[in-house]
């Protein structure tokens, strides 16, 4: 393997672009500095001078909206200038390529690029092209990864959960098209997460997973048995029915998280969702606004994650 | 004109010879060889003092990019490439634009090709027209307008009952079909081979059985219509043990291997290279060693270049969307010699996959070095280094998942049919 692009010739962040590769000592530093930063963002004036004088671009080739405003209002906290791309209705209908467009806005004294594309590897293709100073954070690539969505989630689970070493985790849905799911569990095997448990229908697993150190599952109840922690994965309106899963209802029946299902995890499971959620086709309402559910949480951590991402890549 | 190659070690893969001596090229063929030549009167003598002197290589699948892709590539810039890599002969498929479905742009072909003098040209015919799997090429006109075999490039026929069709027209005539054995459904999205990296990667995936279950069709249609089937591009160990029970049996089949294919994996993809995006994707490190042991053994017949110059606007962007294909004329030798050596092979045994072997598939007299052979000859230093970086390459296409390593293996002159079409010192 060529040497990890995301770490400079110290070993420290230069990009993030995946939780695959990292250290488990630097996923750490970010959790923690991610801590000091929930602090900042409960106070009066939220705001900090890491980042002041820096000019972050918001590069979303796919549209995005929460992701793009909790990455704003990071950036903003931290101080730091934001500019919005909605590239996916500029540029790239004209033609002009990838490569082209991240020039062009380098050429404009960038000193960070948030991208979202719908292609795997895309920001890894950007960070090879970037000049020394300039810093890529990945904030969904196609099916490979959403490194701050892993890092939030595992934030998350320290929050409520203290010791990684003793947790088995329940991903539940649509696997094989999901970067969230990738990107957390890459993160739950290096801070050592005994068991990591991949539950769907074999239509939604991706070949191979099992490498990535995950128990498979079909059976939702036998999956959720004993878990501690419950993720459930979005499923995309286009895949819920044709020849993956023949309906969103069926869908529901078999693998949606009710109270009854719930109720074989561990007492004091939590249950999460990275969003948008589908009521109704992924998780019922009861369990989604139960007391089971952190959903909410993760989104007030995201902010203070992807503060810690940013002021990290950027040298502090 | 008449040439003499003096002191080189005369290697002829058709016959396993491996030794010193002279070689003498009158008339476009080889006129004599050892005692016969030495001494003879010449117009011009090429000393091979330290290097190999070999059959021109033959490589069945080069796309030349002409008609349509010229902002690729031209028929100059890859018969000079072609040329410089010591390839004395190729095939071309038929994926051009508009593709080689008339007889007229065969002709055409042909003629460009001839005009320029360097390597010879064989055109594969398009077996549907447009490439479409719908409807029959004139296959009779292709023929006599120059076609060889033909084939569907990269874009296999999903209607089995066409395909069935054109594989019993093609055997009443008793043409060679040249087909990739790919299930276009089980293929469809796919940019990766289905297996741990591609789903670490985030890659949609093309899995083993998008080859083996098209590959069981083409072998029960070959069963039925007794059409003689080239297989093109195998890429998996299930692929392989199909093709070896079916030679067993006795079918009339042969098959190739992209010389990239023997040695590269889906390991190879590290982070998202787009140099490693081709068709058929890269597999796993135990298919690929499948491959080359196949190679090896005789179960894959020849090794070709797949030779398919992209430019940097349609390879520098992200994997999936990365055009597939590397640049492949001026590696084809080099990675020919470096597989032999993995495997243990003599230098008659590894050229045998890149001349003699492909000469029998292709049907011409070339691929040997024999009295009265066409006089394709290639003189190159096998322990000669050299770098392979965009500069160094001839060809228009300068991606290649090789690019900054350095290969052994440099042609020093090539003769196609008694002339000096390429020399270096």
């Amino acid at each position: 393997m060529p040497p990890n692009p995301q770490l400079n010739a110290n070993g420290e962040l230069q990009h993030l672009l995946s939780i695959e590769g990292l250290p488990r000592e630097i996923l750490i530093r970010i959790l923690d500095t991610a801590e000091s930063f929930v602090g900042v963002t409960e106070r009066e004036v939220k705001k900090v001078p890491l980042l002041r004088g820096k000019s972050v671009f918001n590069l979303f080739f796919e549209s995005s909206t929460r992701t793009r405003t909790t990455f704003e209002i990071a950036a903003k906290r931290l101080s730091a200038d934001v500019i919005n791309l909605n590239i996916a209705a500029s540029s790239q209908s004209k033609g002009e390529s990838l490569l082209d467009t991240v020039a062009n806005l380098s050429a404009m004294q960038a000193d960070m690029f948030v991208v979202r594309h719908a292609s795997s590897g895309a920001p890894f293709l950007i960070a090879r092209h970037v000049k020394p100073h300039e810093h890529v954070i990945n904030a969904g690539d196609g099916r490979h990864a959403h490194p701050t969505q892993g890092l939030l989630d595992l934030y998350t689970i320290r929050h409520y959960k203290k010791d990684f070493r003793e947790l088995t985790v329940a991903v539940v849905g649509d696997v094989l098209h999901s970067r969230v799911a990738r990107s957390l569990i890459h993160g739950l095997t290096t801070l050592g997460v005994p068991e990591v448990r991949a539950i769907g229908p074999q239509t939604l697993m991706p070949a191979g997973v099992e490498a990535l150190g995950v128990r498979v599952y079909h059976d939702v109840r036998e999956g959720l048995r004993d878990a501690d922690v419950v993720v459930m994965l979005r499923l995309q309106n286009e895949r819920m029915s044709g020849a993956l899963l023949p309906s969103a209802q069926e869908f529901f029946m078999t693998y949606g998280l009710t109270a009854e299902r719930l109720a074989l995890a561990k007492p004091a499971a939590i249950v999460m969702h990275p969003g948008p959620m589908n009521r109704g086709v992924e998780i019922d309402s009861s369990v989604a606004d139960g007391p089971h559910s952190v959903i909410l949480p993760q989104v007030t951590f995201g902010i203070a994650v992807r503060m810690a991402v940013m002021s990290m890549v950027a040298g502090h | 004109m008449r040439t003499l190659i003096r002191n080189g070690r005369l290697v002829d893969p058709a016959s396993g010879r491996d030794a010193p001596g002279d070689l003498l090229l009158a008339e476009g063929r080889i006129a004599a060889l050892d005692g016969e030549a030495k001494g003879a009167s010449a117009d011009r003598v090429i000393d091979a003092t330290g290097l190999v002197v070999a059959p021109g290589l033959i490589d069945l699948s080069a796309r030349l990019r002409e008609p349509g892709y010229e902002f690729k590539a031209t028929l100059e810039s890859e018969m000079d490439a072609a040329v410089a890599g010591g390839i004395t002969s190729l095939a071309c498929p038929p994926d051009t634009d508009p593709p080689l479905d008339e007889p007229g742009l065969v002709d055409m072909l042909r003629r460009r090709a001839k005009a320029l003098a360097r390597a010879r040209v064989y055109p594969i015919g398009a077996l549907t027209a447009k490439l479409e799997g719908e409807r029959l090429t004139e296959m009779a006109q292709l023929a006599a307008a120059g076609c060889v075999a033909f084939s569907q490039a990269n874009t296999p026929i999903t209607n089995t009952q066409v395909l069935w069709r054109a594989l019993q027209y093609a055997a009443t005539f008793g043409y060679a079909v040249w087909l990739r054995a790919e299930d276009r459904w089980l293929a469809q999205g796919g940019v990766a081979h289905d297996g741990e990296v591609a789903t670490r990667l985030g890659l949609a995936g093309i899995p083993v059985f998008a080859e083996t279950v098209a590959l069981a069709t083409l072998l029960e249609l070959v069963r039925s219509t007794g059409t003689r089937l080239h297989v093109c591009r195998l890429s998996s160990a299930a692929g392989v043990a199909l093709m070896r029970a079916a030679r067993r049996e006795g079918l009339p089949i042969s098959c190739d291997v992209g010389i990239h294919h023997v040695h590269l994996s889906d390991r190879d993809l590290g982070y998202f290279d787009a140099q490693c995006r081709l068709e058929p994707p890269l597999r796993s490190q135990r298919d690929r060693e499948a491959l080359a042991k196949a190679l090896a053994d005789g179960v894959i017949d020849c090794a070709v270049s797949d030779h398919t110059p992209v430019d940097d606007d349609h390879k520098q962007l992200p994997f999936g969307e990365a055009e597939p294909g590397a640049t492949g004329l001026e590696l084809l030798l080099p990675l020919a010699l470096k597989w032999g050596a993995e495997q243990k092979l003599g230098l008659a045994q590894t050229l045998a996959r890149v001349t003699s072997s492909p000469a029998r598939i292709l049907g011409v007299g070339a691929g040997r070095i024999a009295a009265q052979a066409p006089g394709d000859v290639i003189v190159f230093d096998p322990a000669a280094d050299f770098r392979i970086v965009p500069e160094a390459l001839r060809s228009q296409g300068k991606n290649s998942p090789f690019l900054g390593h350095e290969l052994a293996g440099r042609v020093r002159a090539t003769l196609v049919a008694g002339k000096v079409v390429f020399e270096q010192p």
